[in-house]
């Protein structure tokens, strides 16, 4: 781990200096403020060459002598300090485990230092695009959700794992899937398979239809988070595979696959790291309904959220090309959205015998 | 204005048409034994009745006769005035026994101010209400509901000269202010007749009145009864006191049927207020069961002396002036005009008679008996434009003096009001003391009060709390030919509750209006006046709301009540919008305040914030540094106090404004 202690010693020497500056400031009279990009989709744009979405250049002062902005200021020093010892210690614990650590109630008042684990978790955000350190790099991880198997053979935290011997749940994909957490031992899959819902990966799991198909199947339960973006991010670019996104055909479905291809507003600083720009939508798609059949009672209305959402699509650059404009147009005309288990009205493995092997065969994806 | 009232008076020559029917029938011959109607108006209800009989009898006969001409004249005689007050009391404000309660001591006090003021003299009132079933049963609670009072009033004024004792006090509509045009409390002469002649009708008991005109002379006890048909005192006791704690005064005792139960909550705010109003006087109030309470004068300088003047011609209406001609003793018009009216000079007269046109020679005598000519005078006089009549007869209680008013008021009200069980808008002190709710207390404690915070001009700290007070009195305007002046006050703050619409004051000739509100013009004036521009809420065609006291004076030689009982002023628009230039001003006052004060609340809340946080921000600095918090702590406070906000915004915004966002401080 000597590499790692290199990073930590960098990380460390990054919080030490923003405190250091602020505490000039504060000597020679001034009001301190920390400088952090701004995250927010003002600040986002996408870069059509890179295909992914990058954060701008745009940066906002968190002053202390401002009313606004005082409370988070002194929290995200609070959170600087917990997480330069977590460093130092070279111990990695959770941001809800950060927000109960950083959390206390101030002098003699009723106010705590933070009332949610909502305040403290924008705030290390803010402090990883303000030192430019990954999470990863402050010792911090999210809830774990996700689980994958397939025809592969890794290295976690020097335990070597077979994922063909997964049993039914699968290996949890755990938050930090860093080179040095994680190392791809051998492989026979030709692709990777990530699914939005656990359920329906588990249908995948259970046809054994990745070791027929020899594919990785993935899920990251709903939006995946970063680990499992991380994960399949690093099998396409270090093993070479492609990518195939399943999700709902509905709004949020969509959002979960454009941010795996282009990375998400709030993360937008890591979508280098993140993001598949390559990623092919196999489906739900709106015209499956027609082709595989779908009777109309397995449709859901769609509610307004659901439609003014689908037409704000129309206008994100990403989704700018025709047959992505007609998939989000048709959705909109048809009224209705429709989940992944409708297609077990067909069967129970319909989606593993007939609908994905077509769909893959007609080479039935959006890009 | 003047025209409906002209029409009013041409009904006395002229014989009114619909009314000769009614006689004719009256001048039919006679049936005996007919019943008549009972009352003085027998000549009306005879007519409504006739018809009536007509549909009961056979189809040809005329409807019997009553009663004849003769029978009836019988029957005719005089009303005199203490008879017909004895029937329509609630014109003076005697209703029931509480507001009579208020009515007796209110007319009381009035004259013994009027009189001080016209004498020159500190006014020193004492006011005192006895109950009288409690005294007896020493111990027991007070009568509840109705019962017998004694109410005594004494002042330090001038004194009555024996001989006129017993026609002020026995005697309605005797007085001395009805017949000129001066600021004055009192303004008929009827007042405390009327009070006396209430006690007298429900208890009994004459008027009992002391009297001394000066340290040589002997004090007079009178007890005086009024003969309610000939309007006339009767004098049952006269008796010389040797002794007298008095020099010069007058002390005045009624015993009337009264509830101290629900009218003491009046008569509290009536002193109060009049304290208040007269900040030259000192005012004792002495209560059942209950402390003295003294209202210090503020000041030992008499307000300006109310001068008389002439009427001012264009606000005489036409009878009025038929009247003034007929009583003239000038040959001619002219002469008549310049020495009855103020502000007519030869010139003006002359002007007035041109454009009146007569033919002929015409004596102010003409006038009196000739309409016509009465009316194309009235005319000429309203075409003629005549400089405003003087106002330096009117006496404002003025700004320093209401100021030292509220003051003074305040810091009673805050330290005794009276009993906390009253309720209702009337009681403000008890009232703002209950309202101070355990949020609002919570609220207190959450925003801390600067604790050094400079005082600010207007502020005074009353009883550990802030007022601010604000004055305005505006130069003196005319309605209708009289003179009128306006003055507000407001005292804001302190701890009078912020949720509930606003106290208003209503004075007129400094005589506090306590009852219809709604009708008054006072409030028109304030409701129409836009608070929010001033940094109160005010809901639609209401008062505004706030923690506030509105004081409004409204001093003229002849305040236009709304009715006898001189409860509300009239709506002028003269006067409301006077009213509401005065209000707007005092309004721009406050907001400063208003300004100001949220400004160092603003500062206070913030520093706060600051200083909670820079202990956090010390301790994580210095764990990450490796220093020691407690010198960054010092550092982070020096720039707290050092530079304010307003500083650092104005300097962020000049950097903003460069285009130059803060590259020093990254390269320090």
């Amino acid at each position: 781990m000597a590499r790692m202690d290199v990073v930590s010693k960098q990380t460390a020497q990054k919080i030490e200096r923003l405190a250091e500056q602020v505490m000039r400031a504060v000597k020679g009279g001034k009001n301190p403020f920390v400088e952090i990009p701004v995250r927010s989709l003002a600040n986002v744009r996408f870069d059509p060459r890179k295909r992914i979405v990058q954060l701008g250049g745009q940066r906002q002062k968190r002053y202390f002598f401002n009313v606004a902005m005082a409370k988070k200021f002194m929290q995200t020093f609070l959170v600087s300090d917990a997480c330069k010892e977590l460093v130092e210690s070279g111990k990695t614990t959770s941001i809800r485990d950060l927000y109960y650590i950083t959390k206390h109630t101030i002098g003699e008042t009723r106010q705590n230092t933070f009332e949610e684990q909502d305040e403290s978790d924008p705030i290390i955000e803010d402090l990883e695009v303000a030192l430019d350190a990954l999470r990863e790099e402050l010792h911090l991880f999210a809830s774990r959700k996700g689980s994958m198997v397939g025809p592969i053979t890794i290295r976690d935290s020097g335990d070597t794992i077979d994922l063909r011997r997964m049993g039914s749940g699968g290996w949890a994909v755990p938050s930090i899937v860093e080179e040095n957490v994680i190392e791809f031992v051998r492989h026979e899959a030709r692709y990777v398979l990530l699914i939005e819902k656990d359920a329906v990966w588990t249908r995948f799991n259970e046809d054994k239809f990745w070791k027929r198909e020899r594919c990785v199947i993935l899920q990251g339960g709903g939006q995946p988070p970063r680990g499992v973006r991380r994960l399949v991010q690093r099998l396409h670019a270090e093993l070479k595979l492609p990518v195939y996104v399943l999700v709902d055909n509905d709004p949020w479905g969509f959002y979960i696959y454009s941010v795996m291809k282009q990375g998400s507003i709030n993360l937008a600083y890591e979508s280098m790291r993140m993001a598949v720009p390559d990623a092919r939508f196999v489906g739900l798609s709106s015209f499956d309904k027609d082709k595989f059949r779908l009777p109309a009672n397995v449709a859901i209305k769609m509610d307004d959220g659901d439609v003014s959402r689908a037409k704000q699509m129309l206008g994100y650059p990403w989704f700018k090309e025709a047959r992505w404009q007609r998939e989000i147009q048709e959705m909109v005309r048809s009224g209705v959205k429709f989940e992944l288990e409708a297609l077990s009205r067909r069967g129970i493995s319909f989606i593993t015998e007939e609908y994905l092997p077509r769909k893959l065969k007609e080479k039935d994806w959006l890009e | 204005m003047a025209r409906p009232a002209a029409r009013q008076l041409e009904l006395v020559p002229a014989e009114p048409p619909g009314r000769k029917p009614a006689r004719l029938e009256v001048a039919r011959p006679p049936r005996a034994g007919a019943p008549a109607p009972a009352g003085a108006g027998a000549g009306g209800a005879a007519a409504p009745a006739a018809p009536e009989r007509a549909a009961a009898a056979p189809a040809p006969h005329a409807p019997r006769r009553r009663a004849t001409a003769e029978q009836m004249a019988q029957r005719q005689r005089e009303i005199s005035i203490s008879e017909f007050f004895t029937k329509n009391r609630h014109l003076l404000g005697f209703d029931n026994p509480s507001k009579a309660l208020l009515t007796t001591i209110k007319e009381a006090v009035d004259n013994s101010l009027d009189a001080c003021e016209e004498a020159g003299i500190l006014p020193e009132i004492t006011v005192e209400v006895r109950d009288l079933a409690w005294e007896k049963s020493q111990g027991n609670d007070l009568t509840k509901g109705e019962g017998r009072f004694v109410v005594v009033v004494e002042d330090n004024g001038p004194g009555i000269v024996k001989a006129q004792v017993p026609k002020i006090f026995g005697k309605l509509l005797y007085g001395s202010k009805f017949h000129r045009l001066k600021q004055s409390r009192g303004q008929q002469g009827i007042g405390i007749s009327a009070a006396a002649m209430y006690g007298q009708l429900t208890t009994g008991q004459p008027i009992r009145v002391v009297s001394r005109t000066g340290k040589a002379r002997p004090a007079h006890l009178f007890e005086i009864q009024i003969d309610t048909r000939k309007n006339d005192p009767v004098v049952t006791r006269d008796d010389e006191q040797r002794e007298w704690h008095q020099e010069h005064g007058t002390r005045v005792e009624l015993e009337i049927v009264a509830n101290w139960q629900q009218g003491q909550k009046f008569v509290n705010r009536y002193v109060e207020h009049t304290a208040l109003a007269n900040p030259h006087a000192t005012v004792h109030y002495l209560r059942p069961k209950q402390e003295r309470l003294t209202f210090p004068r503020a000041t030992d300088e008499l307000p300006k002396e109310a001068l008389e003047i002439k009427p001012h011609p264009h606000g005489v209406e036409l009878g009025a002036l038929m009247l003034m001609a007929a009583e003239s003793r000038s040959h001619d018009v002219k002469g008549f005009l310049g020495s009855a009216f103020s502000r007519v000079s030869p010139a003006v007269a002359d002007e007035i008679l041109k454009a009146a046109a007569f033919k002929g020679r015409v004596r102010p005598r003409d006038l009196a008996e000739d309409r016509h000519l009465a009316e194309s005078l009235h005319r000429a006089i309203q075409a003629t434009k005549i400089m405003a009549p003087p106002t330096n007869c009117l006496s404002p209680i003025g700004d320093a003096l209401m100021k030292k008013g509220l003051v003074s008021f305040l810091q009673v009200i805050e330290s005794e009001g009276p009993e906390a069980e009253e309720e209702g808008q009337l009681d403000l002190d008890s009232a703002g003391k209950k309202r101070k709710s355990a949020k609002e207390r919570r609220a207190e404690a959450a925003a801390p009060e600067v604790p050094d915070a400079p005082p600010e001009e207007g502020v005074e700290k009353i009883k550990g709390h802030n007022y601010f007070i604000a004055t305005v009195t505006r130069p003196p305007r005319v309605y209708r030919g009289n003179p009128f002046q306006v003055e507000v006050g407001l005292a804001y703050g302190g701890s009078w509750p912020a949720d509930k619409p606003i106290e208003l004051f209503r004075f007129a000739n400094r005589v506090p209006l306590l009852f219809q509100r709604g009708a008054c013009g006072v409030t028109e004036a304030v409701v129409k006046t836009d608070w929010r521009n001033y940094l109160l809420s005010q809901p639609r065609g209401s008062l505004p709301v706030g923690p506030m006291a509105l004081l409004v004076h409204v001093a003229s030689v002849w305040v236009p009540f709304t009715s006898e009982s001189k409860e509300a002023v009239a709506h002028y628009p003269e006067i409301i919008r006077e009213i509401q230039l005065a209000a707007q001003e005092c309004g721009r006052k406050l907001a400063t305040h208003i300004r100001k004060r949220q400004h160092a609340d603003y500062q206070a809340q913030r520093r706060s914030i600051f200083e909670l946080y820079i202990e956090e921000v010390a301790q994580a600095l210095g764990k990450i540094t490796g220093k020691s918090p407690a010198p960054i702590k010092r550092e982070f406070l020096r720039v707290a106090e050092q530079v304010t906000e307003a500083e650092l915004e104005e300097k962020e915004a000049a950097e903003k404004a460069s285009g130059n966002p803060r590259r020093r401080d990254e390269d320090e």
